[in-house]
């Protein structure tokens, strides 16, 4: 359990420079064994936000709660035995070049004081927890940035923590790479429980990995909960922003210069139907055509699941007048669906 | 060249080995920890000490730009008081560590500030110690910068022992001067410089060996 109480922080003055308020007001809690995306854009806080979490910085104001334990009111030692139970792996992977694959993930042991004999059994433990024991003498330089995280991965976790935080870990892989490695992530928390926070700016890892979602902006938490809600009710701009991103809401380059703001003869009423949740989104556009006998062509669209939920735009096109886009517009407005009249074209 | 030359040849290059291997043990020995000291007590590092940062930095500066030959002279009290004698090889080991050990500590401070300083942060979320991180991250990683700024102590330290014949060091330098120049043998000038250039091939060429050896940072095939 992870817990914010009214936390600050504001880096001061320095060398002309005028003082940052990184984060104002957080308050929130992230439940233990959960997957927890952190989202927001550049410079929003995250960052702040996670190292407050291992006590990398200190608050201004307020308390962090880790496992119920405020980890800022520690130092020295305390702190230090602290973050054995917190672990953190890092976008640019942070291994020591001059240490093997084992050597790596022997490092954090090492510095708890663990005996030779017991590192080499955990040790071998991790590299076959994260898939590379045939990497065992190998040196970072060696290896793919998909490895070199699976190291990362392996260290994080060697001393058994309760917190897994990764600060976008998938940030600096390939599409295919971050995929393996969220799937590692989610099988972690599968099998150990272990807490995992995800910071990150991509939509898709949110999407794939997280349960609960923090939306950041400026500082600020601006929604949290649940990622199927949250997705499915965007309120805030940004987390809408974040949405519109996986879901390609921009209207397609031909169709838009072909729109125009009155009625054609024969032509087609243009709408953007917004499918939010569960509700039949994908047979949706069957029935009406079916039910209403109208034949709507589909201009445009993406459906997809988040937490579960089919989240997506569809553009459609209606032929048969005024009359007909009043049936459709009825017709869905039964389900709750948003829709919206983009124009007309011939 | 005579044998009794080549005697005094070999003698030298005995003297100058024995000044500029000791001196550059003891002047690493002081200037590591030094360096260290000054590549993590900045303002916001791992020990914080900006005021101490800032003064030892003025004490490493003054001695660095002290021309060596007045350092010799200057410090001769000094040199009395710990070597016993202000004369003779022994006694200039004193001077030329004195003169190394800033020079080591510069280097050694550029070498650790190129680790990339994600590793302290990565060290210190799992609960490393300061020494923890300053041993197990911050000296094995700067390891190859480490080598070759020993490497170039040492060279530099070879150039320096040829002036300590002036409070009676001994060494190449100083065979060169009163014999090539002041007796005006232009075989035993050549000599000498041909075994200085070979030491310092030797030397450089065995540093760049194990910096390379160290260095894990590029691929190996």
């Amino acid at each position: 359990m992870v817990r914010f109480e009214g936390v600050e922080k504001t880096y001061p003055a320095y060398r002309g420079k005028p003082s940052v308020r990184a984060l104002q007001g957080i308050d929130f809690a992230i439940p233990r064994g959960s997957i927890t995306g952190v989202i927001g854009r550049s410079g929003a806080g995250k960052s702040s936000l996670v190292r407050l979490i291992n006590g990398l910085e200190k608050p201004t104001t307020g308390r962090v709660e880790v496992d119920g334990r405020d980890i800022s009111a520690l130092s020295g030692r305390e702190l230090r035995l602290a973050q054995r139970s917190i672990g953190m792996i890092f976008q640019h992977f942070n291994l020591l070049s001059s240490r093997t694959a084992a050597a790596n993930i022997a490092l954090p042991l090492e510095i708890a004081g663990w005996s030779k004999a017991d590192i080499a059994v955990r040790v071998a433990e991790l590299l076959d927890l994260v898939g590379i024991s045939d990497k065992h003498d190998r040196y970072p330089s060696e290896l793919s940035g998909g490895q070199k995280q699976r190291i990362g991965i392996a260290r994080a976790l060697a001393t058994r923590p309760n917190v897994l935080l990764s600060d976008e870990a998938t940030s600096a892989l390939d599409p295919q790479t971050t995929r393996a490695i969220l799937d590692l992530l989610a099988n972690i928390n599968l099998e150990l429980g272990v807490t995992i926070i995800l910071i990150t700016h991509e939509m898709s890892v949110v999407r794939q990995l997280a349960k609960e979602v923090v939306v950041i902006e400026a500082g600020d938490v601006v929604e949290s909960g649940n990622v199927a809600d949250i997705f499915t009710h965007p309120k805030h701009e940004v987390t809408q922003t974040f949405l519109a991103e996986v879901l390609g809401d921009a209207i397609p380059v031909s169709l838009a210069s072909r729109l125009q703001q009155q009625p054609l003869p024969h032509g087609q009423t243009v709408i953007r139907v917004q499918v939010r949740g569960t509700i039949a989104g994908d047979t949706v556009v069957a029935r009406l055509a079916r039910e209403l006998s109208i034949d709507v062509a589909l201009l445009a669209g993406k459906i997809d699941e988040i937490g579960g939920q089919h989240v997506g735009t569809l553009t459609l096109g209606i032929p048969g007048g005024e009359t007909a886009e009043r049936q459709v517009l009825s017709y869905l407005s039964q389900y709750q669906l948003s829709v919206e009249r983009l124009g007309y074209v011939g | 060249m005579s044998a009794e030359l080549i005697n005094l040849l070999v003698q030298a290059a005995g003297e100058s080995l024995f000044m500029v291997s000791v001196a550059a043990l003891l002047a690493t020995a002081f200037g590591l920890p030094i360096g260290v000291f000054l590549a993590t007590s900045g303002k916001g590092e791992l020990f914080a000490a900006p005021k101490v940062n800032a003064i030892l930095g003025v004490i490493v500066n003054a001695t660095r730009s002290t021309p060596f030959i007045i350092l010799v002279v200057a410090i001769i009290p000094f040199t009395r008081l710990v070597a016993g004698t202000s004369i003779g090889s022994g006694a200039a080991i004193v001077p030329l560590t004195i003169a190394a050990t800033p020079f080591i500590a510069r280097l050694v401070e550029a070498a650790i500030r190129e680790v990339d300083g994600g590793l302290i942060e990565t060290a210190s979320s799992f609960g490393a110690s300061p020494l923890q991180i300053v041993f197990k991250v911050l000296i094995p990683e700067a390891l190859p910068g480490l080598v070759l700024a020993l490497t170039l102590a040492v060279v530099s330290l070879l150039g320096y022992s040829a002036m300590v014949g002036a409070v009676g060091g001994g060494g190449l330098g100083d065979l060169g001067i009163r014999y090539g120049y002041q007796r005006f043998m232009p075989e035993m000038m050549l000599a000498v410089v041909v075994v200085l250039i070979a030491l310092v091939q030797t030397v450089q060429t065995v540093g760049d060996y194990v910096a390379k050896r160290v260095n894990r940072r590029l691929r190996h095939r």
